[in-house]
């Protein structure tokens, strides 16, 4: 081919400046650092910081599997039940009846391998609700939200499960070099979640299946069958940070996980993920993550009374969406 | 002579019904190699599904489709469609979120390990250059203008190894350089060996790009030959054939030169759609505006009728301008027909009555009040002036066959007795009873004074306007009184003189 007509050059829109987007966050997190320096000196403690960081795990991991989910253009609500019933079920099928166990007192040593697989089957049936029947994402993960979270109260009785096997509660209450074995582990997950949305071509087919469906199928990517993979990660992570959750607090509530998934979709939208799909990044989101962890920590420490400081986050939280929306200058949704 | 071995692509008698409907029927088409070959006809004669078998999106239900003499792969084999034959469809393939190099590569990225983004970025440059597209392959997809992702969508076709391109409508969205640009891009194609299927409205581009031509009409084979032994009469003959259907129209009385004009447009354009535009519909005239889906004919019905705002110009009804934006021009005096009856036309899980009443709703009952004894009353008035058949006022809009629905979305258009009506494609999908009934009730209006602006792609509509405007890329090209031949107005829309 030498054929040297061309067309008029594209406007050399500054590329640089599309990755610098997933800094964006930086500035804000260097910024409240500050803030909660000259609020209270415990605020930059080791042992603060390190609160902060455990605290987020659950979170992270999370917002990690609902960053999966939105970058391919679809959502699940009910990720934050999936925290409370995976662990809850994991540990009843071994606990004695007697601590409100379902009886079958099975080795202990299934629980955890229990509550990773729970996991995984419940994305697995949102995948099949909403990819093979075609059903609304919205709708179908409410209804499995309200039900998983009905599940859990069914099995245990509506009871805190109190009588954890030590492989449950090994994960979220470990400290390896000063810092908890779930801080470590987000650390690798997200690296390894970098590393294939960036890297490999399974993660940029999640891209190209938000970003264009059709584009995708046309370029030979089994789209449904990549998204099948992205619910069932998303439910084995949600189901990971319930065993985090469990280890830390000692305990499965029955409504662990109950209300998370506000702050889930908050922390991922402030870091720069679209609700519409093909864009984002897991950074954005991880940044998007420690922001809220840094703003629900200072208020803490400042002070807000109990009564308000629920007010006073979601406040935040949506103050920031707004100056998201102004920085980005782009629709969330639509 | 061609035989079936030498052929790069053969559809052989190859056939396709959907329901129904017979979308193909024994059709054979052979593409010599290194070949431009041109596929014409009129909107429904059967390209987009020649081309869909072409491409193994469908499987012909009778006939076969083969490459270079070898049947052609399994359907579900997309990666060997994809080494014999590419598609630059219409609508853009390209992720606009994802890079170019991206894009170019999708799924392909690497041989299974880490991509590597720097060489990635390398390879596209490079393929980029070698087809002369001059893009930065680290630009997201999403600043390319329509040319340069065309380019992209071709490049990326070829890399993957396809010798064999259908091009569909690749010139509906460019301007007049841009299309010379890709004219010497695809001869230069040519040249090199690529095979190449191109489809389009515009006999004029047939004869500027193409070996032969190949005309399908009704869903059947017409002819196949070289553009240089067929002349532009004969080719818009093959793709009309014979007149069909309603051509005995009665004649409509000639209007006074002293009727006032109802709608007068006046500079109207719109950015990328149509150029400034003058025209002047007396009352009771019928305007018929007519073009290929890349004319501008849509937008400039749509612009008056309120549902997209000019860039320049004036409406006026009457000699009242009319401000932007549809409850403007309701409040005017101007009823439309949109183009989708589906999307913007009806509601389809309302009833008939509602959906035919909507506009007045407001004199149905006080103070925003819809009383049902009066909605009824009106919506039957409208189902006997319009004879739509249905079961009755309260039946859902969606339980109507097409004609029927068509009728509900013009009794809506006229409910509020309007002095300006523009149709766009009033009649199309619609049986040739409803059809009649469509164009008399049409008729009506205008003998009551109303003036109409029509919008249609069927020469049978236009036969009932009283003059017919042709536009080609955005500007009005013919203007035909009453009488003209079919043979007339297609030489104009397609871009060629009679």
């Amino acid at each position: 081919m030498t054929t040297t007509v061309t067309a008029p050059a594209p406007t050399r829109r500054a590329v640089p400046l599309a990755r610098l987007r997933d800094l964006a966050l930086v500035p804000a997190i260097v910024a409240l650092l500050v803030v909660g320096a000259l609020i209270d000196p415990v605020f930059l403690s080791r042992a603060n910081l390190v609160n902060v960081l455990q605290q987020q795990t659950e979170l992270s991991l999370l917002v990690l599997g609902e960053t999966l989910i939105l970058i391919g253009g679809r959502f699940d609500l009910s990720l934050e039940s999936t925290v409370g019933l995976a662990p809850a079920l994991g540990v009843a099928l071994v606990i004695p009846a007697a601590s409100h166990g379902i009886g079958t007192e099975w080795a202990t040593a299934l629980a955890v391998p229990i509550c990773l697989l729970v996991g995984i089957l419940i994305g697995a049936l949102n995948g099949v609700l909403i990819l093979r029947f075609g059903l609304s994402a919205f709708i179908v993960t409410l209804g499995m939200l309200i039900t998983l979270r009905g599940v859990q109260i069914g099995i245990t009785g509506g009871q805190s499960l109190f009588d954890l096997p030590p492989s449950v509660t090994y994960l979220g209450n470990t400290i390896w070099l000063g810092v908890p074995l779930s801080v470590w582990l987000c650390v690798v997950v997200f690296a390894a979640g970098i590393a294939a949305l960036g890297w490999f071509r399974q993660g940029r087919a999640v891209y190209a299946i938000g970003g264009n469906a059709d584009a995708a199928r046309a370029a030979g990517i089994r789209t449904d069958r990549v998204m099948y993979v992205v619910f069932m990660i998303a439910g084995l992570l949600a189901a990971l940070a319930g065993l985090l959750m469990a280890g830390r607090l000692g305990s499965i509530a029955s409504n662990q996980g109950s209300q998370m998934i506000f702050q889930v979709f908050a922390a991922a939208v402030i870091g720069g993920v679209s609700m519409n799909g093909g864009k984002g990044t897991l950074f954005g989101a991880l940044c998007g993550v420690l922001v809220l962890g840094l703003v629900s920590n200072i208020l803490t420490l400042a002070g807000v009374s109990a009564q308000w400081i629920q007010a006073v986050y979601g406040l935040v939280i949506l103050v920031a969406l707004v100056l998201a929306r102004l920085t980005t200058g782009k629709s969330q949704d639509s | 002579m061609m035989s079936v071995t030498e052929s790069a692509v053969a559809a052989v008698g190859v056939s396709k019904h959907f329901g129904a409907t017979t979308a193909l029927s024994d059709v054979t088409m052979r593409i010599a190699p290194g070949e431009t070959h041109a596929l014409v006809g009129r909107n429904g004669a059967g390209k987009s599904t020649l081309v869909s078998l072409l491409t193994g999106l469908h499987r012909p239900d009778g006939g076969e489709i083969r490459f270079g003499g070898e049947p052609a792969p399994p359907a579900a084999d997309r990666g060997a469609w994809r080494r014999r034959v590419a598609c630059v469809f219409q609508r853009s393939t390209i992720i606009p979120t994802l890079t170019v190099a991206e894009n170019l590569f999708l799924n392909r990225q690497s041989e299974g390990g880490p991509i590597r983004w720097g060489a990635l970025r390398r390879r596209a440059g490079q393929l980029l250059e070698e087809y002369g597209v001059g893009v930065d392959p680290g630009a997201p997809a999403a600043d390319l203008g329509v040319e340069q992702r065309q380019l992209v969508e071709i490049a990326r076709a070829l890399s993957q190894g396809a010798r064999f391109i259908i091009l569909d409508e690749p010139t509906a969205r460019l301007d007049a350089a841009a299309i010379d640009r890709l004219f010497a891009r695809l001869r230069g194609l040519a040249a090199s060996g690529v095979t190449m299927l191109f489809i389009s409205h515009h006999l004029q581009e047939v004869y500027t790009v193409c070996d032969t031509v190949t005309v399908l009409r009704d869903a059947r084979w017409i002819l196949t030959r070289p553009v240089a032994d067929i002349g532009h009469d004969d080719l818009v003959a093959a793709m009309t054939g014979e007149a069909v259907g309603l051509t005995d129209v009665a004649r409509r009385p000639p209007r006074d030169a002293s009727v006032p004009a109802a709608l007068r447009i006046d500079g109207l354009a719109l950015d990328g759609a149509y150029e400034p535009l003058t025209l002047e519909v007396k009352a009771g005239e019928i305007v018929g505006v007519t073009g290929s889906g890349s004319s501008g004919k849509v937008s400039l019905a749509e612009t008056v009728g309120g549902l997209r705002r000019a860039s320049a110009g004036t409406v006026s009804v009457g000699g009242a301008t009319v401000g932007a934006g549809v409850p403007a021009a309701l409040r005017a005096g101007i009823g439309l027909v949109p183009q989708d009856r589906h999307r913007e036309g009806l509601v389809p899980l309302l009833s008939v009555g509602e959906n035919a009443t909507m506009p007045i709703a407001d004199r149905l009952g006080p103070a925003g009040m819809i009383l049902p004894g009066r909605r009824r009353a009106a919506a039957q008035a409208a189902i006997e002036r319009y004879d739509i058949r249905t079961e009755g006022p309260d039946a859902p809009v969606a339980s109507l066959s097409g004609g029927n629905a068509q009728k509900v979305v013009l009794a809506r258009a006229t409910a509020r007795e309007p002095k300006v009506l523009v149709l766009i494609n009033p009649t199309a999908g619609v049986d040739v009873r409803s059809k009649e009934s469509l164009l008399g009730a049409v008729r009506a209006a205008a003998d009551a004074g109303t003036g109409v602006l029509m919008v249609s792609d069927e020469l049978d509509d236009l036969r009932h306007c009283d003059r017919v405007l042709v536009m080609f890329h955005g500007r009005v090209t013919t203007e035909l009184q009453a009488g003209w031949s079919d043979t007339e107005v297609v030489a104009a829309v397609e871009g060629v003189s009679a």
